[in-house]
């Protein structure tokens, strides 16, 4: 194709951008729309599969029948959000197991939270009000991205995460309303998780690389800072209410930005998880590995199965 | 013993098939061969933790000890739960998940389609609920042990050995003490060699499918129902009631 070709699809890609109507899988769109989105997706398709590994560890140590299934019930979702973003991903024309194998490589990343570990009950809750808070502000917007399948499937997807905030603040409400036990448990969780959380939101803004092509391409419509300043202001209010002490001295309301201030995170440990340093990185993708290893006899059979029954259909 | 003292022990015993399995196919989530099968054995855990809260719940109210069906699931000791020893298996390979699902499954949902006829109208009412699920779960075990079956020679001889390893305990679903006895009499539950040869003809139905065969080896094993259980039951006991026992008497 010729550049001046190449030139008016651009203009003519852009124009939609900025009207807001949807890419389609279909449609025309520049390599790098492409690439950014197919990172963007299976990263975050990654990252519901991972997740599911710290909170899949306390399923069978639930303290009731109740919590045992909410808490199955949602790390299904987890799944079954994986599952969706998958497919998205493949709309793009990337391959599923070759993505899947780029997390086992360590090539392909997700989010760096699920990286540590899951000590108590009280996690279970910390997970649910704080990463599925983060998360429902990480995704709101993307609802709205530009590109048709992903914007549609986070509708679904921020459905559901807004039921596993609510249930993850509703372990907490239960926890800081109990026994001492139970309230230093659900301190000792916010401790562990708060901070991580702040980090989900991705790198400074200066120090973010993608996001200024990505707000163009409206991919991203909120920088990292300006999310992760909503999600403080959103949530202290929220630990206040639990009787909880987010655990940052510097964090103080600021009357003239209307926000909170607060501490700096500390990016020295959120740049030694992303690179695979965290306390459970190995364990998460060698979970991972282990599960599609040992699941290879069994994709081996089907495929063996379908083709014996189509062979005899044919036949 | 009266009436009720039967029933009671015998709602126990299908809350605790259900809770048992449920944990056990729980400790595969996140873990599953494929992200399909991961979602499809959440679901079948889910649905098994579902019916055992009905039925412990109910066997709660039966007991007269003002017991909660939490009380039941996490509180007692080993040789108070009276779950047949096949659901407590460990999971193994993905072969031996399936199979022993099957097993039960081929068990449960004639036994589910009788007792919804039952004249304890809440022993019906459950049975009726969580017999809409059971089909789903024979379907899918069903279709498992025939692709592996009749799919590759490794995954053959897998799901054979698997067979081989837990027909043992088959025996057991099976079986029939005074309980039985005077609830059958009642019209309470059926008659269970009545869901034998509907059991033994899906089995049959299904391994023909699969070109596997039952052993030879007829070796019956039993003991769960009156509280005698297998090595693996201790550990999977610790992880359901840790937080229980560690911490007592707390609200969750």
């Amino acid at each position: 194709m010729k550049n001046i070709d190449i030139k008016v699809l651009e203009e003519k890609f852009q124009k939609k951008i900025d009207q807001d109507i949807k890419i389609e899988p279909n449609d025309w769109m520049p390599d790098d729309y492409r690439i950014t989105l197919i990172r963007q997706i299976s990263q975050h398709a990654h990252s519901e599969v991972v997740g599911m590994l710290p909170e899949g560890n306390w399923i069978t140590r639930a303290p009731n029948l109740r919590r045992k299934a909410v808490l199955l019930a949602k790390v299904q979702d987890e799944a079954g959000h994986g599952l969706y973003l998958y497919c998205a991903a493949e709309t793009l024309g990337a391959d599923r197991e070759e993505t899947i194998d780029d997390l086992h490589s360590g090539k392909a990343k997700y989010s760096s939270i699920f990286n540590y570990p899951t000590l108590t009950w009280a996690d279970m809750g910390a997970i649910g009000w704080l990463v599925d808070g983060a998360a429902i502000m990480n995704q709101v917007p993307l609802c709205r991205c530009s590109y048709g399948p992903y914007a549609r499937a986070m509708v679904r997807v921020c459905k559901e995460e807004s039921f596993h905030q609510r249930q993850g603040f509703e372990i907490m409400t239960k926890l800081s309303n109990g026994s001492q036990e139970q309230k230093d448990m659900a301190q000792d969780a916010l401790n562990r998780f708060w901070w991580p959380a702040l980090m989900m939101f991705g790198p400074n803004d200066a120090e973010s690389k993608h996001t200024a092509q990505s707000m163009n391409w409206k991919i991203k419509r909120h920088t990292n800072d300006e999310l992760r300043q909503q999600f403080v202001d959103v949530t202290v209010p929220q630990a206040e209410i639990l009787g909880l002490t987010i655990p940052d001295k510097d964090l103080k309301w600021n009357e003239k930005k209307k926000g909170y201030d607060f501490g700096k995170i500390n990016w020295d440990e959120f740049w030694q998880v992303v690179g695979g340093n965290g306390p459970c990185n190995k364990e998460r993708v060698d979970a991972r590995r282990k599960a599609k290893e040992d699941g290879k006899w069994v994709i081996e059979a089907a495929m063996a199965f379908a083709n014996k029954r189509s062979a005899k259909k044919s036949a | 013993m009266n009436l009720e003292q039967a029933l009671y022990k015998y709602v126990l015993r299908l809350g605790d098939d259900s809770l048992i399995l449920g944990q056990r196919l729980a400790e595969l989530c996140g873990h599953g061969p494929i992200l399909e099968e991961d979602i499809a054995l959440t679901n079948i855990s889910l649905d098994l933790i579902g019916q055992a809260t009905l039925f412990l719940e109910y066997a709660g109210a039966l007991g007269g000890e003002n017991k909660t069906n939490d009380d039941l699931a996490f509180l007692r000791l080993e040789k108070e739960y009276v779950n047949v020893l096949l659901v407590e298996q460990p999971n193994g390979h993905f072969g031996d998940t399936i199979m022993r699902q099957f097993l039960f499954d081929a068990f449960r949902k004639p036994l589910l389609e009788k007792l919804q006829n039952s004249s304890d109208e809440k022993l019906a009412s459950i049975a009726e609920k969580a017999l809409k699920e059971t089909k789903y779960h024979l379907k899918h075990s069903s279709e498992w042990v025939i692709r592996l079956g009749d799919g590759t020679e490794e995954s053959h001889a897998k799901i054979q050995e698997s067979l081989n390893t837990l027909y043992r305990y088959t025996h057991e679903l099976f079986y029939t003490d005074e309980v039985d006895l005077m609830l059958n009499k009642n019209n309470i539950i059926p008659n269970l060699e009545s869901i034998k040869s509907q059991w033994e003809n899906t089995i049959k139905e299904v391994l023909e499918m699969a070109n596997l065969s039952l052993p030879d080896n007829n070796w019956k094993f039993e003991g769960g129902r009156q509280g005698r259980h297998s090595e693996h039951m201790g550990y999977l006991l610790a992880d359901l009631q840790y937080m229980q026992r560690t911490y007592p008497n707390m609200e969750w």
